[in-house]
């Protein structure tokens, strides 16, 4: 969004009269129903910016008090992306205000707008952009006030360091203007923004406001609440989908030291106890007692992808281009996979409840506190108005862990236990057992290069279920609804709209190609239990495409960077690619010793949010199969940089993270259950495997839309490898993971 | 009663003996900074230090370090006056959701007590036991790098002559 | 007259050492122009010279922990010195590049490299000597197609006078029995097939076979137990300590897979073992499990499932239960001063070990084998026993496999005698250990010297 010049007669004007009366009730945004803001979705005729479309009251986002005090509220949630910073920070500016100066308030369905999911990398969209209007919109508003009070024209006075102040000297603080004013007003569909030029804060890498606390000891997560009165619960799963609780004797684990209550509701199961350790005494001895019929059939694992692609499907054409049966000089066929992943939180899930009143409270690390308080409303037959969501931190969840099934769960046992603040914690097992997976997925793609080496057709299938299981209101979807004496039935899935697709995420190529034809098929049925794992379907999608495209670029002998930029229109894609080749020293055609490979690959989040490109040195032990990652060079355009260093920390983690679901992690299972329960049957990387180096550079765009960063080294990560790992030895591995034994079969002796 | 040298300070703790360490620093002590991330020893979110040794307190009976010094990272230095290793971390914002990190500076704090010029595949071989998902590996080795040449040169500074 | 004697006696080793040296001298087998092209060696032939140095796990002594496969460098402890592994990739000036052949078969035959130096018995050729023409060939044929790494060997670290090549000369002549393997005529191909293997390439004997004092294999008391790298390797004939006798199928299953149900997982140095040997085929690792079943002694089936089922039930009766066992009621002075050593181990192992190594009740997870069923607590040391609870057990990074934490630092050379005494106690039916403080502070002693060698 480019900076508007918007002039001041024409700002007044549009806003029509101020309305009087603004809180002075310490910053509380102003009685907020959320209903009443979401019915007022702005009937303007324009688009309001951001998540102003959804809150668009001015007051919902920003409240200054009597001293001066400016809190800003967010209905996002910081999951260790660094974005209550960010968001400090874009306020800042536009208020023209220090950093220090403001206090942010993130998701509570009490206190915030409903910003709906922190998810899918659209907090700088959502919730950024709307705050950076609101902020400059305020800014706007505190000078017009400022204007009248000392009879001046606006375009003299600056709004600066919290107050305004006029050429001779006149000054009032923000606080005072707004006393017994109201920004109980509208926004409006444009914003006096700064000219990036003058950011003195944003584009800052501003250190986060979080860290110090997380690293002294500080009480920053929701693990770390205490309450009066608090006791500690557990729950007992059962050993597999779907089994029954038939018999277990309570009375003697009532009699334990400690034990305060056992919640048993048809299935669902779980112990109360005055202090930690002896809830975890009492759950073992409880989960030893107790007798289950198991009915759960899981396929076989070593056929999965065969299973799941024979299951009924919706099947969509999500791209239809010119004819697709183009035959060209050569044809090319692959097929790719990825298993079922873990998020694999490294703190287990945990959430806090109190039942008080007739009111319930759950202090939650859900990415959605909103649709999470509608469904745990359903869930304990409560109205919503009786339900109250807080956001407090957990460890990073990459999407949906247990977050959301902890916090049923916990509500389950308050809701049984008036009066008790109740702390429920999974255990390691729980979480890595019960979790919703990433799901498996495959694809399998055929392309056609003409005799100049360019592709000219493109057939693209992907399978994959649902890639969200999110709660929206409908319990069944969570554990704890599915085991009650009266269970909720989970409704039926359903595929993520495209642009932005879930298992169809980034499976249309950005490459122009003349024609195309991709196709989704939609699996409902899940054997194991899915949701959104960070990125979606394009880490996937992305690993077929960017592997495939070496691929041609091999049989069309071309280099695989100039390759990829004969296809790439787009320029802020070529530039990508271009800075990343650049800064990681790509040589066409470098020589390079056996067992050592560079691997590329590039990739625009959903095609329509941040570009990544990456570089990567990536070494094969002939006699092991054993891969190392050397240098790592990443290039990455996220539109205007907010905060360069939290860009470069998520994209750093991205690649990381990325690289090992590719390298070692699978999710398994028997013809019963779920058998990777801890981390020595779901491995991931340790410290000896980790890059050598990894170098984020940034392509900065002021005044450009917000692009999001969270997700957009995920996909080109795991191609990047691959293609590596192919140059290196020779072979090219298609079926993730790429272990050590894969790759040193394919290599043989 | 288990008697518990903690940061420095003593604690009486009625607590059952077989207890892990770790949820007596959490409930009885409130400290906040060792975590629960698997319970089993596999993942380190847990670590503290016994004496020169860095433990995990989840697999630790009370009863075990009974008496013997205990260093968590409330031990080490507050956010107002951070100690090195900490310093180092919070300069080079080594973190994103930050849950594994206070694992990741005491193992840090026992390495280099031990050895103050580690090299590259030793700080890795060190903090091998310790997981971390967010993938903050690279900023975590800058910060023990970092934290090494701090404590280097304060010792240095301690040494010249005034 | 006692003087005549004296000089005629002296006159006697003199000849005797003449003749002694004259014997040792070797020739050197002259160099190849060229070192043999890969495409020289047929792919069949590499391809079986790779599983024989599989099973053979030459890198886990022919390379160091960061170092290129092959070239070797690691120090091999031994209780005369150290010595340094030798370079074997096929680089012509510090590897095995300019050897032919018939040098190499020397060298694993004969314990004498191609220059005619005769080699220290940590390079085990008192195994490798039985081996056959065509499979000393195969791994020829597989070392010349690695990767040359230039590397210097480095000079062995020996104890004076041990440091003279004449000692190993005298040792080859005092306990080499040299090859090839002669089978077994009562015995069946199979049986021979698993006792080849096992005694040539696979040179299990090295660690699980005792030696005398001048370090040569005891052969009146094959696979009797013996040491290796600061863990033992326990008998594997009839005093084997498992409390479940081998069967070929728990065997194969531990050889194939690292482990074993109702005996455990592969710890220690067997670790590499088993991993490195992934590339022998399953009909030669079924040979071997066959062969070492055998060793256990003739019991009748009856008599071994009996056995078997003894052993189960007991060690199932003898499971710490995860919340409140025998152990939990027990109680612990500060500082762990109490008298009752048991009581301690009881209390220490409640609250550290039995998280895991509990009845199996509690969450539905992978769960260690019953600690009853382990050779390790029924062993006639508590070496291995203590190797395990300092330093754990962990599979490569990266890959799956059980994963125990190593408790070195947290538990104290006290509170580790105590859990071992308590463990003895608990878990098996053999006597107590003796010793147990000694070798618990020796092996604490050995980690941290390893460490701070690091």
């Amino acid at each position: 969004m480019t900076a508007h010049r918007v002039s001041r007669r024409l700002f007044l004007s549009t806003g029509g009269a101020l309305v009087v009366g603004f809180a002075i009730s310490p910053a509380v945004a102003q009685p907020q129903k959320p209903e009443q803001n979401g019915d007022a979705q702005a009937d303007t005729a324009q688009q309001l910016p951001g998540s102003l479309q959804k809150a668009p009251y001015l007051d919902s986002w920003i409240a200054i008090d009597a001293k001066n005090g400016i809190t800003v509220f967010t209905g996002k949630a910081e999951l260790g992306q660094g974005i209550k910073t960010t968001l400090i920070q874009c306020a800042a500016e536009q208020l023209n205000v220090d950093f220090a100066a403001i206090k942010l308030v993130t998701a509570d369905t009490e206190r915030t707008p409903n910003e709906g999911y922190t998810a899918g990398s659209h907090s700088m969209q959502d919730s950024g952009t709307a705050i950076l209007n609101a902020a400059a919109q305020v800014r706007g508003i505190l000078i017009d006030l400022a204007a009248a009070r000392f009879n001046m024209a606006a375009d003299q006075l600056k709004a600066q360091g919290g107050k305004v102040t006029a050429p001779d000297g006149q000054s009032v603080s923000y606080g005072e203007l707004v006393t017994g004013q109201d920004l109980h007003r509208m926004a409006q569909p444009t914003s006096p923004l700064k000219d990036p030029k003058d950011f003195s804060v944003m584009g800052k890498p501003v250190p986060r406001i979080d860290i110090p606390g997380k690293l002294t000891g500080g009480a920053m997560y929701v693990q770390d609440m205490r309450m009066n009165g608090m006791l500690h619960a557990r729950v007992v799963r059962p050993p597999s989908y779907g089994a029954q609780l038939l018999n277990v004797d309570t009375a003697a684990v009532q009699k334990m030291p400690g034990v305060v209550n056992v919640v048993r509701d048809g299935s669902f199961l779980a112990v109360v106890a005055n202090g930690e350790f002896q809830a975890i005494d009492a759950m073992n001895a409880l989960s030893a007692a107790a007798e289950w019929h198991e009915t759960a059939q899981l396929p076989e694992q070593r056929d999965i992808h065969q299973h799941l692609e024979s299951l009924p499907s919706q099947d969509q054409t999500i791209d239809d281009r010119g004819d697709p049966n183009e035959q060209g000089v050569r044809v090319l066929k692959a097929r790719y996979s990825r298993p079922y992943l873990s998020h694999g939180s490294i703190g287990p899930s945990c959430a806090v409840a109190l039942y008080h009143g007739g009111k319930l409270t759950v202090w939650t690390h859900t990415q959605g506190v909103y649709p999470l308080r509608n469904t745990i409303a359903n869930l304990v037959h409560l109205p919503q108005g009786a339900v109250r969501c807080i956001h407090v931190e957990g460890a990073g969840c990459y999407g949906q862990n247990g977050a959301d099934d902890v916090a049923a769960d916990v509500a389950v046992i308050a809701r049984a236990m008036p009066g008790k603040p109740i702390r429920l914690q999974w255990m390691r097992e729980q979480e890595h057992g019960w979790e919703p997976y990433g799901p498996a997925q495959s694809a399998s793609v055929s392309a056609a290069l003409d005799d100049n080496g360019k592709i000219v057709a493109w057939n693209y299938e992907v399978w994959s279920n649902t890639h969200s299981t999110r709660p929206e209101g409908l319990p069944g979807v969570l554990i704890a609804a599915r085991y009650l004496e009266h269970p909720f039935q989970p409704p039926p899935p359903k595929p993520i709209p495209m642009p932005e697709g879930g298992g169809d995420r980034n499976a249309i190529p950005l490459y122009t190609i003349a024609n195309s034809r991709v196709v989704y098929h939609f699996i409902p049925e899940m054997p194991i239990r899915v949701s959104a794992l960070r990125s979606l379907g394009a880490p996937m999608n992305i690993f077929a495409i960017e592997s495939f495209m070496d691929e041609l670029a091999n049989a069309a002998n071309a280099d695989p960077v100039e390759f990829r930029l004969k296809h790439l229109d787009d320029p802020r894609a070529r530039d990508v690619v271009a800075k990343a080749a650049q800064e990681f020293g790509w040589k066409k055609d470098a020589k390079l010793p056996r067992g050592l490979g560079h691997g590329f690959a590039f990739a625009r989040y959903k095609n329509l949010a941040a570009y990544c490109a990456i570089a990567m040195e990536v070494s094969v032990e002939h006699e092991t199969g054993a891969v190392k990652i050397g240098r790592v060079v990443a290039a990455v355009d996220s539109g205007q940089a907010v905060n360069p260093d939290g860009i470069r920390n998520q994209v750093e983690g991205a690649i990381v993270q990325s690289a090992s679901w590719a390298l070692y992690e699978s999710v398994t299972f028997d013809r019963k259950t779920v058998t990777s329960r801890d981390w020595s049957s779901y491995p991931m990387v340790r410290f000896s495997l980790v890059p050598e180096s990894i170098d984020v550079h940034i392509i900065d765009r002021p005044g450009e839309k917000f692009l999001g960063t969270g997700e957009c080294g995920q996909a080109p990560t795991q191609a990047a490898v691959a293609n590596g790992i192919a140059r290196a030895t020779g072979v090219r591995l298609r079926d993730m993971p790429l272990t050590p034994a894969k790759i040193k079969q394919a290599i043989g002796v | 009663m288990i008697s518990l040298n903690v940061n420095g300070r003593q604690h009486q703790v009625d607590v059952d003996p077989r207890t892990p360490l770790l949820y007596v620093l959490r409930n009885v002590l409130k400290l906040n900074a060792a975590k629960f991330g698997c319970g089993l020893g596999q993942c380190g979110a847990c670590t503290v230090l016994v004496g020169t040794s860095p433990i995990f307190s989840c697999l630790t009976p009370v009863s075990v370090v009974a008496g013997r010094p205990v260093r968590t990272v409330e031990g080490l230095g507050t956010a107002d006056s951070p100690g090195p290793v900490q310093k180092a971390f919070i300069e080079e914002q080594s973190a994103q959701c930050g849950y594994c990190i206070p694992g990741m500076i005491m193992r840090t704090q026992a390495l280099l007590e031990r050895n103050p010029s580690p090299t590259e595949t030793q700080i890795r071989a060190a903090l091998e036991p310790n997981l971390c998902r967010c993938g903050t590996h690279m900023r975590i080795l800058r910060a023990a790098r970092r934290a090494a040449k701090s404590m280097t040169a304060g010792a240095q500074q301690q040494r010249r002559p005034t | 007259m006692i003087w005549r004697v004296l000089a005629g006696f002296m006159l006697v080793l003199i000849l005797a050492f003449v003749g002694f040296y004259a014997w040792s001298i070797r020739p050197e087998i002259p160099a190849l122009a060229e070192t043999p092209a890969p495409s020289s060696f047929s792919p069949d032939q590499i391809k079986r010279g790779a599983q024989l140095a599989s099973l053979g796990d030459c890198t886990t002594c022919h390379t160091t922990r960061n170092g290129r496969p092959y070239a070797g460098g690691l120090p091999v402890p031994t209780p005369f010195g150290t010595l340094y592994a030798s370079n074997i990739t096929p680089d012509r000036e510090t590897g095995i590049g300019a050897w032919p052949e018939d040098a190499f078969r020397r060298a694993l035959r004969e314990g004498v490299g191609r220059k005619g130096t005769h080699y220290y018995p940590a390079f085990p050729y008192d195994h490798f000597t039985f081996g056959s023409d065509d499979d000393i060939a195969a791994i020829y044929a597989f070392l010349m197609t690695r990767e040359p790494v230039r590397q210097l060997n480095r000079t062995p670290d020996l104890i004076f006078p041990l440091d003279s090549r004449l000692f190993a000369a005298g040792w080859q002549l005092l306990f080499l029995h040299k090859g090839p393997y002669e089978a077994d005529a009562s015995k069946d191909p199979d049986w021979n097939r698993g006792a080849y293997l096992a005694d040539s390439v696979g040179h299990c004997g090295a660690c699980h076979t005792p030696r005398n004092f001048l370090g040569a294999e005891e052969r009146g008391d094959r696979f009797g137990g013996g040491t290796g790298e600061n863990w033992t390797g326990p008998a594997l004939n009839q005093s084997s300590p498992a409390p479940v006798p081998w069967t070929a199928d728990q065997l194969y299953a531990y050889l194939r897979h690292g482990f074993a149900d109702q005996h455990g997982t592969a710890a220690g140095p067997m670790q590499p073992v088993v991993s490195n040997m992934q590339k022998l085929p399953d009909e030669d690792v079924r040979a071997l499990a066959a062969y070492f079943a055998s060793l256990e002694g003739p019991q009748e089936a009856a008599a071994r499932e009996r056995q078997a089922k003894d052993a189960v039930e007991f060690a199932q009766q003898r499971e710490v239960k995860v919340a409140g066992g025998p152990a939990t009621n027990a109680t612990i002075g500060s500082g762990g001063n109490s008298d009752d050593a048991n009581s301690d181990g009881a209390a220490i192992f409640a609250g550290a070990c039995a998280t895991c190594h509990h009845d199996g009740r509690a969450l539905p997870a992978s769960r260690p084998t019953p600690i009853g069923l382990s050779s390790v607590v029924n062993e006639p040391t508590p070496t291995n026993f203590v190797q395990i609870v300092l330093n754990g057990i962990h599979p490569q990074p990266g890959m799956r496999g059980p994963l125990m934490p190593g408790f070195a630092g947290a538990l104290t050379n006290q509170q580790i005698a105590a859990v071992a005494s308590y463990v003895r106690g608990q878990f098996s039916k053999q006597p107590a250990w003796q010793n147990v403080d000694k070798a618990v502070s020796s092996a604490t002693r050995q980690q941290a010297s390893a460490e701070s060698a690091q």
